[in-house]
């Protein structure tokens, strides 16, 4: 598959030439895969937005949809008009290929912006909660995954299991109703929505050049409380997409330290007599975390929709929340433009989490 | 290979025992025994709500009244209703009760469908390959890579515009889950179906003359079917998932047609905020234990199917287990043992 490109240097540095030209047959070099991954990306984004305009375009104009009823029916063939939705649909669908390639994703309908920009505006609060998710399914997941694999088949393992398959079983919304039943409305110790109080707010609201990652604005006011507000409001949301995320990465650890513990080195540095805790730590929990990072890529689309789901739950005003917003309102091409532009992140991310992969780890390359 | 554990064995009883989830039952042990069992129990009990739901709830899924009046707005819980009413006045454990029902005709709709267009893909691309072939392959990677709910809502809005009545909503939902579902038993069939292609057996069939769908069906298929049933169990809850994910996000069916819980959840954010916890607890409770009951079978079977996973019986217990499934093809890319080569000659670790 990747063999039609021009790369034929990599891999001859080898001392040895007897090898290269089966290597280079059964695959080629890193560059090759590189370059063949990254040509991916295009036909990826390519059919996920043709795809996505061709179903939205089949149930009608989005403005009747948006507007319709509203507007007397010759305003609302105006409007049609003015916006170009009467024309063939195979030329609209040009334009719009022609606009993402000039990354203009379209006009929300009922607030008349631009979706880059509620991108730009509420991406970033998507971005931090993500972020929180993955060092909480981390923390979580991987530690008790490596305790599940060496307890194997007792009880604790058997109550890990148990935990991971139920933080899959529970749908993030509900997870997050139940944290914020118990933590913020029966224990009155965390707050129930949002990203931070009105106070913390109004306060972020002055610092010039703000990121929108309130993390760090807070850092840069340099007021503890602010800080502090901050931080208590990303815990439930947090918590609640993070274990989605642990219960995956429990699970595979567990399977994959399992696969270490039993393979040859494993026994072989064991009969040489190193010791039970350097044999976990070095021979059986670092090869095993490997397949996490090839992982992270199929979870991004997961965490992304779980962060649609958290959003809506904890009122955290970031793209999935404004997604949840539009499509209440039945403003289609702000859908649209969102799940287009997602569909580019996640193939982007993809094919990064890729590139680390290989990197990494020889085996991937093909 | 394959081919082994379908030999003839006449006797009637040994083919009930090869029963997909019969054989693995008998094969299990311990604490996998235990998971299994306790998956089916959960999964057997839904399934007996879901059809005996008139039954079993005290009233309508949209009733709002009795004789003695209307049921009024979030009442506790009590001897009326025993899990309280909901903010727009249903009774809770009515609509719990009845939203397996829709639950279930999901799956089954959703699961059917993409089994069956999944499969033929899947089936005539790894057969025949060429053009066809990379197209249907770099497609269904897409979409496959892509966030299945957001492609759900998307469909969703095509085919019911948003909110419709029970059966509109049930085949919008089921749609929208069929859609995302494809590229997984594509891709699972795609791989099965080039691998077995160029068998023996196939190439002896091709010589004496049997037409390409012949040997698809009759040959190719029947060995090809193995890792279904798991990858059936684990698209089950996760279409209930998905099912709950649109309802919650407004994409459910309206409560006057029918119930369901990730639209009455949705219902029931703002009762969180004044602790009124029964109106999310209990639809919440049956999202949980239907997919957990689907997920400890499907789960089951995946750690049966692969050797380094499955707890052996002691080996003092009777005969050696013979004609025991070989090596898994972990379903859809999920969780798999990404290249577990190293662990996979030396079988299990023998612990």
């Amino acid at each position: 598959m990747t063999t039609t490109t021009t790369e034929p240097t990599t891999g001859s540095t080898e001392p040895e030439t007897a090898p290269v030209r089966r290597r280079r047959r059964s695959g080629g070099g890193l560059g090759s895969y590189l370059l063949v991954r990254f040509l991916l990306i295009f036909p990826t984004i390519f059919i996920l937005v043709t795809t996505v305009f061709f179903l939205m375009r089949s149930t009608g104009d989005p403005i009747t949809a948006a507007l319709g009823g509203r507007l007397p029916a010759d305003q609302l063939q105006e409007r049609i008009e003015a916006a170009g939705y009467d024309r063939p649909l195979f030329s609209q669908y040009l334009d719009y290929l022609g606009g993402i390639a000039r990354g203009d994703f379209g006009t929300t309908i009922s607030d008349n912006r631009e979706v880059t920009e509620v991108l730009t505006t509420f991406g970033t609060a998507t971005l931090e909660l993500t972020v929180y998710a993955l060092i909480v399914a981390f923390l979580v997941g991987i530690p008790l995954g490596q305790l599940a694999a060496y307890m194997r088949d007792r009880l604790p393992d058997a109550a890990l299991r148990i935990f991971a398959i139920l933080c899959y079983a529970t749908p993030v919304f509900f997870a997050g109703l139940l944290l914020k039943l118990v933590f913020s409305v029966q224990l009155g110790w965390l707050p129930v929505a949002g990203r931070a109080s009105t106070r913390t707010e109004i306060e972020l609201q002055q610092l010039d050049g703000q990121t929108g990652i309130y993390l760090i604005d807070a850092l840069r006011t340099g007021n503890g409380e602010v800080l502090r507000d901050v931080l208590e409001h990303a815990v439930l949301p947090a918590v609640a997409l993070g274990l989605l995320t642990a219960g995956v990465f429990l699970r595979l650890v567990r399977t994959n330290v399992i696969g270490t513990l039993g393979s040859g080195y494993v026994e072989a540095a064991r009969s040489r007599g190193v010791g039970e805790y350097r044999l976990l730590r070095k021979h059986a929990y670092r090869p095993a975390l490997i397949p996490i990072i090839t992982v992270i890529g199929m979870q991004i689309a997961m965490l992304l929709v779980g962060a649609v789901l958290t959003e809506t739950t904890f009122e955290w005003k970031g793209l999935g929340f404004q997604l949840a917003e539009y499509l209440q309102s039945r403003d289609f091409v702000a859908v649209q433009g969102i799940v287009a532009l997602l569909a580019v992140i996640v193939a982007v991310t993809n094919f990064i989490v890729d590139v680390i992969a290989a990197l990494i780890d020889p085996r991937v390359r093909y | 290979m394959a081919t082994a554990t379908t030999a003839p064995s006449g006797a009637r009883r040994r083919t009930w025992r090869q029963l997909p989830v019969v054989q693995q039952l008998r094969q299990s042990v311990g604490l996998q025994r235990g998971m299994l069992v306790a998956g089916l129990v959960l999964t057997g009990v839904f399934v007996l709500t879901a059809v005996l739901a008139p039954l079993l709830a005290p009233y309508e899924y949209g009733q709002l009244r009795d004789a003695d009046g209307p049921f009024g707005a979030q009442q506790s819980p009590s001897g009326d209703h025993l899990l309280g009413t909901t903010v727009g006045g249903y009774d809770v454990l009515s609509r719990v009760i009845w939203g397996s029902r829709t639950a279930l005709y999901v799956i089954v709709v959703a699961v059917l469908m993409s089994i069956v267009i999944g499969v033929l893909l899947g089936l005539v691309s790894g057969y025949f390959g060429g053009w066809l072939d990379r197209v249907l392959v770099v497609i269904a990677d897409a979409i496959y890579a892509f966030p299945s709910l957001l492609l759900a809502i998307i469909v969703a809005i095509v085919i019911s515009g948003g909110q419709s009545s029970l059966w509109g909503g049930i085949l919008a939902a089921a749609i929208s889950i069929t859609v995302v579902f494809i590229p997984q038993y594509f891709r699972v069939i795609r791989a099965e179906t080039v691998r077995i292609k160029s068998e023996a057996f196939v190439e002896s069939a091709r010589v004496i003359g049997a037409s390409n769908w012949r040997i698809m069906l009759r040959h190719v298929l029947r060995n090809a079917t193995r890792t279904l049933p798991l990858i059936l169990t684990l698209n089950a809850s996760e279409a209930i998932l998905t099912l709950a994910g649109l309802g919650f996000l407004g994409f459910g069916i309206e409560p006057t047609s029918g119930a369901e819980w990730g639209f009455d959840l949705n219902r029931s954010i703002a009762d969180v905020s004044s602790g009124i916890w029964w109106t999310s607890l209990f639809p919440g409770l049956g999202i949980v234990l239907v997919v957990l009951g689907l997920t400890l079978v499907g789960e089951s079977l995946n750690d049966l199917a692969d050797p380094r996973l499955r707890t052996r019986r002691r080996v003092s217990a009777q005969d050696a287990p013979v004609g025991l499934a070989e090596v898994a093809v972990v379903p859809g890319g999920t969780l798999g043992a990404a290249d577990g080569l190293d662990g996979l000659e030396h079988g299990g670790g023998a612990r």
